[in-house]
């Protein structure tokens, strides 16, 4: 019996020697005999028809691999939910930098000469940019009305409220698209041949998502795909999906050469051409009691998904489930929907939807509050959800969170009232105001609903003649910890020290589909399944009389030769269970959304400089309560990585779009922070517990990304008293907001141009 | 730009990598990343953008901390080139490896290497940084996944360890 | 990586008369490289029109500074860093020492030049208002022998200069007589490393008698050129920094500007911004309090 617990220490990243010696081995650290190097020819308009190719005669053409729509040998398109995206354009294009052609060489330098040699005619024909335009549908170019999807939650008697309520607030509020950033670039090797067909090696997520769009694809059978993950330089979403994509063509222009291919974007192409997160508009309206109790109201929330449908309806239903916030809401009715645009489409991004959905909920509070005349703090006070009560959907608060006991804790560690106090006096004087603002917030863990259920995710534990242990799963490691945690939890189980499990490489051809490594669900639901297939080893042996109900490490190690000479292979598997008392309808979108909801309270502290009307963040607080915490220093990592990217969704991080493209495709003027433009970052943590998750873990991976911004925005709004409504909120948008009247006298000549 | 132009020949370039003599033949425009990687196998430094923004590609010449995305080979001539490769045996390099691991100072790890680098090259100029230092001597450095805190955390560790033994 | 090594010639003569012969041989045909953090840029984007380059790196002639009781000479190929560590450009110049520490990461200031940055003649690059607020003089060099060239009448237009299509800067020369002033410099970016200024502003002044004696101040991206505010420095010599006059200042430092709209701001932001930073100066050099 072990005398300490593996679980809930902060053992050593599993991956981690190879990380900080340059071992580590990411895709294009990789070569094969033969290889070539792949580019895309891109569309540089919105939306058209094509009408002719041509290519350029000073290039020697014979040199290059060529591929086009018609060498795809399966069904033209990237599998995923609707299958409306094409794998390269063919007859029509729906956005910008939309792939069409596919080319290879051997020297990657001859490249770009290619793709430049490409030039395509269109027919032009109408397009759509903005939401806004697309949800008026004078110009359909999706479907028959523009709507990729839509939601309608409904909960109590809302038309009801307005009549008993005090007062009616009403706010829209908008983010913007935000760049996943991931250091490592997109990038694929694939080969093929007739007898093992594709295989696959990228910096991917979710190995199964591309192996199914490969079946489609090339129209092969599961056994004549392959796909491996290599080491991954980051990922936060954008590589959920959108590997489909270019493992699709990497295996297309493989299996025209006959020659494994690499395709690995530049920066450039990165930014311009692969998923971003959602831009959202929510509108809130709100009937609320005299002393500040919401009694109900109607919330609007649409997100723009770019050209085609792929993954937006999800990215919908979770933004619409986290509409309500932590709140209790008697009466709602909230409806939403996705629609199209013509700009590349939109895809997954840490939050997926709540944190847009949540920007807004938490702006909406402050403004409650200001109508009511009570502070932030006591207007969440009075509507935070309770243990018995139901949220939105009707899902019903299972677990004693207290969430005002966590906004007590997070405003004694943010020496909230003091310094709200001190800012009052010191805004009195100078040029730099302070200023203090909160968000409190949930996210749930899990695939919402059902989703588990359909997901069926299977995983399995094996034990080698040596008595090493190995996690077979196809979740991914990405930095997030999957590795580590994975292996904990096995090695808790099984009561061997860490060093002794070890995770196979995800190989769609050696590990069976535990699922998609997204929505914050791997050390939750995974780590549950890895934990009962541990159990389950334990149990084979212990059944053949190996290995009684306690033993030593050694004894395991003695055992399991033994077994493997009697049976052949020591494996054990785990498949999910939907738990009973869990019920979700889809129709209706009522009922058991989440096996599990994180909660959290962040405190932001800012200065608002009016020289150059430039926002600094200088202290941030982080308090969740995650169930359990199975690795502090992994755990801690994950909230600070987080709040930094939610930091720069609020102030930084802005993308510029131009006819449907995104201008600003380069490190330089796309702006993530650096080590000089984040505060302290405070991380704490408490932990309830969770029936549905291994040692009572809630998903966290997420969590964090949802507070930040309106906890900034809502502290910009107490250091100057201006409300701001969009994010990201940029010196030029609070210059706009201050600008004194006597500085309406335009500026000599302004010219339009770059510089 | 006349398409049929002549290719420039690749001429030889002679530096010393990792302690070791070395000649590669290459056209003398071929980024420094480019010839490290391809060339010479030495895959730890990284691609993160092509624009000296990231630092991934960060080594050290001459003992100075550059983006090898930014120099053309031909004026790595004669230089005495350190990529993460060659660290191991540098004093700084086991006090980092560990704080980086126990603070958790590497996530998804592309950063790690340039971020080592500008590690040792802070701590060989302040041995006893501030947190000022450290944020500064890492400015040039993007990771995408810590949030900088624990990578902060880590090179103070590293410091202190030094400093101490 | 979008452009193919195989097309670009770069010859590295080492030593400054055969690096000139090379360019007199060929005029306008080779761009000079140094530390190439600009050069790069261009090149690894697919943008870099040129296709011979002369490496200026390891010339030792460029690499200098050098102390002499009236001036301190730059090499043109003297780096960031360089400027930084050294001790009299620290203490005699610190609107100098402050631009090259925020000009890219340390990476990029051990690569980065002085010379570079005025070559390429951004209208964003840090160091520029510096050297105007300093009176810069520059040696220009060439096979025909050298000249000099006060900064100020360096820019001509957009990245236009001066310097002849066979001409190297040889060395930036700022002569010592600025200890005394009060020095004050901010640079406006999108974050705090790594960001090209939006405005950038280096300012000197000094006061005798409670009036102002001379103030010297200049501006970075505001126009197509590094700009010194002449008109508004004669508006403010002689005179009593009073809150009236400080408003002046602010609007006669804005009438002097053009700043546009482009992909990281805006014109009425910048303008808005410059106006500020010149008010916010006029303020510390009436406290009195030295940098």
């Amino acid at each position: 019996m072990m005398d300490h617990h593996i679980v809930g220490t902060s053992v050593p990243r599993k991956e981690g020697w190879d990380k900080v010696t340059g071992a580590a081995h990411y895709v294009d650290d990789m070569t094969l005999p033969g290889m070539l190097y792949g580019a895309t020819v891109r569309s540089n308009v919105a939306r058209g028809k094509i009408r002719k190719i041509s290519f350029d005669p000073s290039v020697n053409w014979n040199e290059y691999v060529l591929v086009t729509a018609k060498d795809i040998p399966g069904k033209n398109c990237i599998a995923l939910i609707l299958d409306d995206q094409p794998c390269l354009a063919s007859g029509i294009v729906n956005h910008p930098e939309e792939p069409i052609l596919l080319l290879a060489h051997a020297d990657p330098h001859k490249l770009r000469k290619a793709v430049d040699g490409v030039s395509i005619e269109y027919e032009p024909l109408p397009h759509v940019y903005t939401m806004e335009e697309s949800e008026q549908r004078s110009t359909i170019i999706w479907g028959t009305d523009n709507t990729f999807k839509s939601y309608l939650v409904e909960k109590g008697d809302v038309d009801g409220v307005w009549k008993e309520a005090a007062h009616i607030v009403e706010g829209e509020y908008f983010t913007g698209a935000q760049e996943q950033l991931y250091i490592e670039n997109n990038g694929v090797i694939a080969a093929y041949d007739a007898e093992n067909g594709v295989t696959v090696w990228g910096s991917l997520q979710c190995p199964y998502y591309v192996h199914k769009a490969l079946m489609t694809l090339f129209g092969l059978p599961e056994n004549k795909v392959r796909v491996v993950q290599m080491e991954t330089g980051g990922a936060f979403g954008g590589k959920e999906e959108y590997p489909s994509m270019i493992a699709g063509h990497a295996a297309l222009l493989a299996m025209k050469s006959g020659k494994p291919v690499k395709i690995v974007y530049d920066r450039m192409e990165d930014m311009v051409a692969t998923t971003k997160r959602h831009p959202s508009r929510t509108r809130h309206r709100t009937a609320v009691s005299k002393d500040g109790k919401i009694l109900g109201g109607e919330i609007e929330f649409i997100i723009d998904g770019g050209a085609y449908a792929t993954l937006s309806s999800v990215v919908l239903s979770r933004g619409t489930i986290h509409a309500g916030g932590p709140y209790y809401w008697p009466s709602v009715r909230i409806r939403t929907k996705a629609v199209a645009t013509n700009t590349p489409p939109h895809g997954a991004f840490r939050g997926f939807g709540a944190p847009q959905s949540l920007f807004a909920m938490e702006r909406h509070m402050d403004r409650i509050a200001q109508v009511v005349g009570i502070s932030p703090v006591e207007v969440r006070r009075r509507n935070f959800l309770r243990l018995g009560q139901t949220t939105t959907t009707q899902q019903v608060i299972r677990e004693n969170i207290d969430l005002n006991h966590l906004l007590d804790r997070a405003l004694e560690l943010s020496d909230y009232a003091a310094k709200k106090k001190r800012f009052t006096q010191e805004n009195k004087i100078g040029a730099r105001k302070k200023g203090i603002g909160i968000a409190s917030f949930l996210h749930g863990a899990g695939f919402t609903g059902s989703g588990e259920r359909y997901l069926n995710s299977l995983v399995g534990v094996e034990a080698g003649s040596d008595g090493n242990v190995r996690v077979l799963v196809s979740s991914a490691e990405f930095g997030q910890g999957t590795n580590t945690v994975l292996c904990q939890i096995a090695a808790e189980a099984l009561e061997l020290p860490y060093e002794r499990v070890a995770i196979a490489q995800p190989d769609t051809t050696a590990v069976p589909n535990s699922g998609p490594t997204v929505a914050s669900r791997t050390a939750m639901i995974v780590g549950q399944l890895v934990q009962s297939a541990a159990m389950g080893l334990k149990q084979t042996l212990a059944k053949t009389g190996l290995l009684g109900e306690e033993y030593t490490p050694e004894q395991f190690r003695a055992a399991c030769p033994e077994y493997i000479a009697a049976h052949g292979t020591l494996k054990s598997y785990a498949r999910y269970e939907a738990p009973d008392n869990v019920y979700w309808d889809d129709e209706k979108y009522r009922g058991e959304a989440y096996a599990a909801f994180a909660w959290a309270v962040y405190v932001a502290e800012v200065t608002v400089d009016l020289t150059t009307y430039s926002v600094t963040v200088n202290d941030f607080v982080a308090l969740q309560e995650v169930g359990k915490v199975i690795n502090p220093v992994l755990a801690a990592g994950q909230i600070t990585g987080g709040v930094a990217q939610g930091i720069g969704f609020a102030l930084y991080e802005k993308v510029v779009w131009q006819d449907g493209r995104m201008l600003n495709n380069q490190m330089t003027n796309y702006i993530m922070p650096t080590s000089v433009d984040l505060p302290p970052i405070r991380v704490f943590f408490e932990e309830l517990g969770n029936i549905h998750g291994a040692h009572g873990a809630k998903g966290i991976g997420e969590l964090p990304m949802d507070g930040p911004a309106p906890a900034i925005v809502n502290a910009v709004e107490d250091a100057i008293g201006v409300r701001f409504s969009s994010i990201p909120l940029l010196p030029e948008d609070l210059f706009e907001a201050l600008r004194p009247k006597y500085l309406e006298q335009e500026v000599s000549s302004p010219v339009r141009g770059t510089a | 730009m006349n398409p049929s132009q002549q290719s420039i020949a690749k001429s030889e370039i002679l530096f010393t990598v990792n302690g070791d003599a070395r000649k590669v033949l290459a056209h003398p425009m071929e980024r420094l990343l480019d010839v490290l990687r391809n060339d010479l196998k030495l895959t730890g430094a990284k691609e993160g953008c092509g624009e000296g923004e990231c630092g991934s590609c960060s080594i050290l010449l001459d003992g100075m901390l550059v983006n090898s995305c930014l120099v053309p080979v031909a004026q790595a001539g004669g230089a005495n080139i350190i990529t993460i490769e060659g660290m191991s045996a540098h004093a700084l390099m086991k006090p980092l490896q560990e704080a980086f691991l126990e603070c958790g100072g590497a996530q998804c790890g592309i950063c790690t290497p340039g971020m080592i680098l500008a590690a040792v090259h802070l701590l060989e100029k302040k041995p006893e940084p501030v947190i000022a230092d450290i944020r500064e001597g890492l400015a040039g450095n993007l990771c995408r996944c810590t949030g900088y805190m624990q990578i902060f955390e880590a090179v103070a560790k590293a410091a202190r360890r030094r400093v101490a033994t | 990586m979008r452009a193919d090594p195989a097309e670009y010639k770069l010859v590295s003569p080492g030593n400054l008369q055969a690096t000139l012969s090379v360019m007199a041989g060929e005029p306008a045909q080779w761009l000079p490289i140094a530390g190439g953090t600009d050069v790069m840029v261009l090149f690894s984007a697919g943008k870099l029109p040129d296709r011979k380059l002369i490496n200026i790196w390891n010339i030792p002639e460029l690499r200098q500074i050098e102390v002499f009781p009236e001036r301190i000479r730059i090499g043109a190929a003297c780096t960031y860093t360089a400027l930084r560590r050294h001790e009299n450009i620290s203490r005699e110049f610190p609107l100098l020492a402050t631009a090259a520490s925020w000009t890219g990461g340390i990476a990029n200031q051990n690569r980065g030049t002085l010379g570079g940055n005025i070559a390429n003649a951004s209208p964003a690059a840090d160091s520029l208002p510096a050297l105007l607020v300093y009176d810069a003089e520059l040696t220009l060099i060439s096979v025909r022998g050298e000249r000099r060239v006060g900064y100020r009448s360096f820019h001509t237009g957009y990245k236009q200069t001066v310097l002849a299509a066979d001409e190297l800067i040889r060395d930036i020369s700022l002569p010592r007589r600025f200890s005394e002033y009060l020095s004050h410099a901010r640079k406006v970016g999108a974050r705090n490393a790594q960001a090209i200024s939006k405005v950038c502003l280096a300012a000197l002044g000094q006061m005798a008698n409670g009036a102002i004696r001379d103030v010297r101040l200049a501006l970075g991206s505001v126009a197509p050129v590094p700009l010194r505010l002449s008109g508004t420095e004669q508006m403010l010599a002689g005179k009593q920094i009073e809150p009236s006059l400080i408003e002046i200042a602010r609007k006669t430092a804005m009438s002097e500007i053009r700043p546009i709209d482009d992909i990281r701001s805006t014109a009425r932001y910048r303008a808005a911004v410059a106006g500020n930073l010149v008010a916010e100066f006029l303020e510390k050099l009436a406290e009195g309090t030295k940098a």
